[in-house]
C-alpha cells in the first residue's frame, strides 16, 4: 500500500450561516492509500459527510486542497468532476438513493450507461455485481419491493459495477438492523480484499468501526485522532 | 442526447398514470387545434370554390361607373362593350326593381344573365326551358323571404332607362340552392336580353364574369378585378376567424403546457435526491437538465401518439360527415355552407406537431435550468428550495 489515492492539505470548508460563516472542516491534512478500508468517525455535525463530499468532488474546499487520484478537486470543471465520479468513484448513501422507477438491474446498469459501454459488456458487469451482493434473482424488481438490506446491497452493486478505485460510503448502515449491517459490511470488506478497491466510510456506528483498518476521528471539523487498528478475524 | 432520451423514456414510463394524464391533456389540445384549424381551412376552401363557381368566376370586368358597394351606381353604371371583346365573358346587367308577393312590397336587384352561360353554376338553363312568358330564377333565401315557390307568379315593377315605371307578372321558373348569399338574397335572375329589352338598355352591361380561359387586358371604360381582389372580404373574414381560432389555440396550448410546466417544477422539487444521485453517479448537471427537458419533450411525443390513436378516427369521421352549424352565412355576408367539411392538410398536422413538441420542450427546459444551478450536496439531502 504505497500509492496515495487521496491527499488533503490544510483543507478548510466554511458555509455561510446568516451573516457569518460556519467552519465545518478546519485544517484537515490526510492521505489515503489505495486499498484502504478506512472510516471517518465522529458525532453528528463533526464534518464527516462534508469531507466525504469533497473527496467525492460533489463539493469543493474553501481553502487548502483535496487531490483525488492526482486531480485537484477545486481545479476541476463540472464536467471533469462528473467524469471523475463516473469513472473512478462509487457512492453509497445512508438512504441508498436508488432511482425509484428503475429496476434493480437498471439501477446497477446506470453508471455503465453513462460510460457508454456496450449492452453485452453492461449485462455481464451488472450480473457480476449483483452476484457479489447476492441479488442476481432480484434483477427485475423495483426498489420499492426491496427490504432495507436488499436496497443497500443494490447500492453497493451500483457503486461497484464500474470497478471504481474509490468507494465513499456515507453512513451505509444507519438504516439497517444489526444482521443486515454485518452482511453489508462483510460484502464490502470482501470486495475491498478481492478488488483492492479503497473504501472510505463516514460513520458513528460501532459495528462499522469494528471492520475498519483505520479510524480518523473528527471533532468539530478537526482531526482529533488518526489511528490504524487491527481487525479481529472473528469480526469478519 | 440519446442517453437523455433513453433515460427520459424510462422515467416517464416509470411515472405511469401521471405521464399519461399530462399526455392526455396535451393530446386533447393537439386534436382540438387540428380540428378547429381543419374546420377553418375546410370552410375557406369550400367558400373559395363556391365563390368562384357562383359569383366571382375567374375575375370580373366591371363598368367603370359601377361600384358594387354603392347601390346608387347601378342606375348609370353600365355600358356597351364591342362583341369581339366579350369572348370568354358572361355579361350581367343589374337593375333595381320591386316585387309584390302576396301584397307585400320588396326591393330587389334584377339581374340579367345569358341563359346559355356555363361560367357560373347558376342553373340559368331553366330560363330557356321554362314555358312561362316571363320566367325568373331565384335562390332559396329569396324564395323564403318572399314566401314563393316554383311556379308562383309575382308582380314585378321596374323603371326603364328614361325613368318610366313599368310592371309585369313574372313566373318563378326555378329555385336554386347555393352557399353564396351574394347571388341569392334580394335578387331575381332573368335572361339578359329580356332585361335589356324591358329597360330599354339594349346591349348594356353592368359587369362581365370571366371564365377560366379569359386573358385580362386593358379595356377602356371597364376595370378588371381579379379573383383574389373579389375574394378579399371573404378572405378577411376567414382571417378574422383564424385570429379567433388562435386565441382558442393559445388557451388550449397554455392548458396543456401548464400541465407539463407544473409537473416539471414539482418533479424537480420532488426528485431532488434523484437529481443528486444522477450527479453523484457521474452525470453532469447539464446532462440532467437535458434529461428533464427530454422528459418534457417526450410528453408531447406521447401526446401526439395518444392524439393520433383517438384523434384520427374522430377527425376522419367529421371530415366525411361534415358539421352542420345551422347558421346562415348571408346574415353575416359571408359564404358559409350548411355543412362544413374540415380539411386537414399535411402542413397543418405537421406544423401543429412541431409547435406542440417545441413548446413542450421549451416549457420543460425553463424549470429544468434550475438543476444547472443546484448544489449536488443540497440536492442529495433534498434541501434545495
Amino acid at each position: 500500500m504505497s500509492e496515495k489515492i487521496i491527499i488533503t492539505e490544510n483543507l478548510i470548508k466554511r458555509f455561510p450561516v446568516g451573516d457569518g460563516e460556519f467552519t465545518a472542516l478546519n485544517d484537515i491534512n490526510l492521505s489515503f492509500e489505495k486499498g484502504e478500508f478506512s472510516g471517518i468517525v465522529g458525532p453528528s455535525g463533526s464534518g464527516k459527510t462534508t469531507l466525504l463530499n469533497i473527496m467525492g468532488s460533489l463539493d469543493s474546499p474553501t481553502e487548502g486542497s483535496c487531490t483525488v487520484m492526482g486531480k485537484r478537486i477545486s481545479d476541476l470543471s463540472h464536467k471533469q468532476s462528473a467524469q471523475l465520479r463516473n469513472l473512478h468513484i462509487g457512492f453509497i448513501f445512508q438512504v441508498y438513493n436508488l432511482l425509484p422507477v428503475y429496476t434493480v438491474y437498471e439501477n446497477v446498469e446506470f453508471a455503465l450507461l453513462l460510460q457508454k459501454r456496450s449492452a453485452t459488456e453492461r449485462k455481464k458487469a451488472v450480473m457480476e455485481a449483483l452476484e457479489w451482493v447476492g441479488l442476481e434473482k432480484m434483477a427485475n424488481k423495483k426498489p420499492s419491493k426491496l427490504s432495507g438490506g436488499e436496497g443497500q446491497r443494490v447500492a453497493i452493486a451500483r457503486a461497484m459495477v464500474k470497478r471504481p478505485e474509490l468507494v465513499l460510503a456515507d453512513e451505509p448502515t444507519a438504516n439497517l438492523d444489526a444482521k443486515n449491517a454485518h452482511a453489508i459490511l462483510q460484502t464490502m470488506k470482501k470486495l475491498n480484499e478481492e478488488l483492492k478497491t479503497t473504501f472510505i466510510f463516514s460513520t458513528h456506528d460501532e459495528k462499522v468501526m469494528g471492520y475498519l483498518n483505520r479510524l480518523i476521528h473528527l471533532e468539530d471539523g478537526k482531526v482529533a485522532e488518526d489511528e490504524w487498528v487491527t481487525v479481529k478475524k472473528s469480526q469478519l | 442526447m440519446k442517453l437523455a432520451f433513453q433515460l427520459a423514456y424510462k422515467n416517464l414510463m416509470g411515472a405511469g398514470l401521471r405521464t399519461w394524464l399530462n399526455a392526455g391533456v396535451l393530446s386533447f389540445a393537439f386534436v382540438v387545434i387540428i380540428f378547429y384549424n381543419g374546420l377553418i381551412d375546410g370552410w375557406n376552401e369550400q367558400a373559395k370554390i363556391d365563390g368562384i363557381n357562383w359569383e366571382w368566376g375567374n375575375g370580373q370586368l366591371i363598368h367603370k361607373d359601377y361600384d358594387p358597394y354603392d347601390a346608387f351606381s347601378i342606375e348609370d353604371g353600365h355600358g356597351k362593350l364591342a362583341e369581339d371583346k366579350q369572348e370568354n365573358l358572361t355579361p350581367i346587367l343589374i337593375r333595381q326593381a320591386n316585387i309584390y308577393p302576396k301584397g307585400r312590397m320588396m326591393s330587389i336587384r334584377l339581374k340579367g344573365i345569358d341563359p346559355n352561360q356555363t361560367t357560373l353554376r347558376l342553373p340559368t338553363e331553366i330560363l330557356n326551358q321554362s314555358k312561362a312568358d316571363f320566367p325568373v330564377l331565384i335562390g332559396q333565401r329569396m324564395a323564403e323571404s318572399a314566401k314563393v315557390k316554383t311556379g308562383d307568379e309575382i308582380l314585378l315593377r321596374w323603371r326603364d332607362k328614361n325613368g318610366t315605371y313599368d310592371a309585369a307578372t313574372v313566373t318563378v321558373a326555378g329555385i336554386f340552392e347555393t352557399n353564396v348569399p351574394f347571388v341569392d338574397g334580394g335578387q331575381f335572375w332573368m335572361a339578359i336580353e329580356k332585361l335589356q329589352e324591358i329597360t330599354l338598355l339594349k346591349d348594356q352591361i353592368t359587369y362581365f364574369v370571366a371564365n377560366e380561359t379569359y386573358k385580362p387586358k386593358e379595356v377602356e371604360g371597364w376595370n378588371f378585378e381579379t379573383q383574389k381582389y373579389l375574394m378579399r372580404e371573404q378572405t378577411k373574414m376567414i382571417d378574422a376567424k383564424k385570429i379567433g381560432g388562435s386565441i382558442l389555440y393559445i388557451v388550449l396550448m397554455t392548458l396543456g403546457l401548464l400541465a407539463i410546466f407544473d409537473t416539471q417544477v414539482l418533479s424537480i422539487f420532488r426528485r431532488q435526491k434523484e437529481i443528486g444521485s444522477y450527479i453523484a453517479l457521474g452525470m453532469t448537471r447539464w446532462q440532467v437538465v437535458r434529461m428533464f427537458t427530454a422528459e418534457g419533450g417526450m410528453y408531447s411525443i406521447f401526446a401526439v401518439i395518444l392524439g393520433a390513436i383517438y384523434g384520427i378516427p374522430i377527425l376522419w369521421y367529421f371530415s366525411k360527415i361534415g358539421i352542420g352549424f345551422g347558421a346562415d352565412g348571408s346574415e353575416m355576408g359571408i359564404i358559409m355552407a350548411e355543412r362544413m367539411y374540415p380539411v386537414y392538410g399535411l402542413g397543418l398536422v405537421f406544423g401543429t406537431i412541431v409547435i406542440v413538441v417545441l413548446s413542450a420542450t421549451l416549457v420543460s427546459f425553463l424549470p429544468a435550468r434550475k438543476i444547472a444551478r443546484m448544489n449536488p450536496v443540497e440536492a442529495l439531502k433534498g434541501k434545495v428550495q
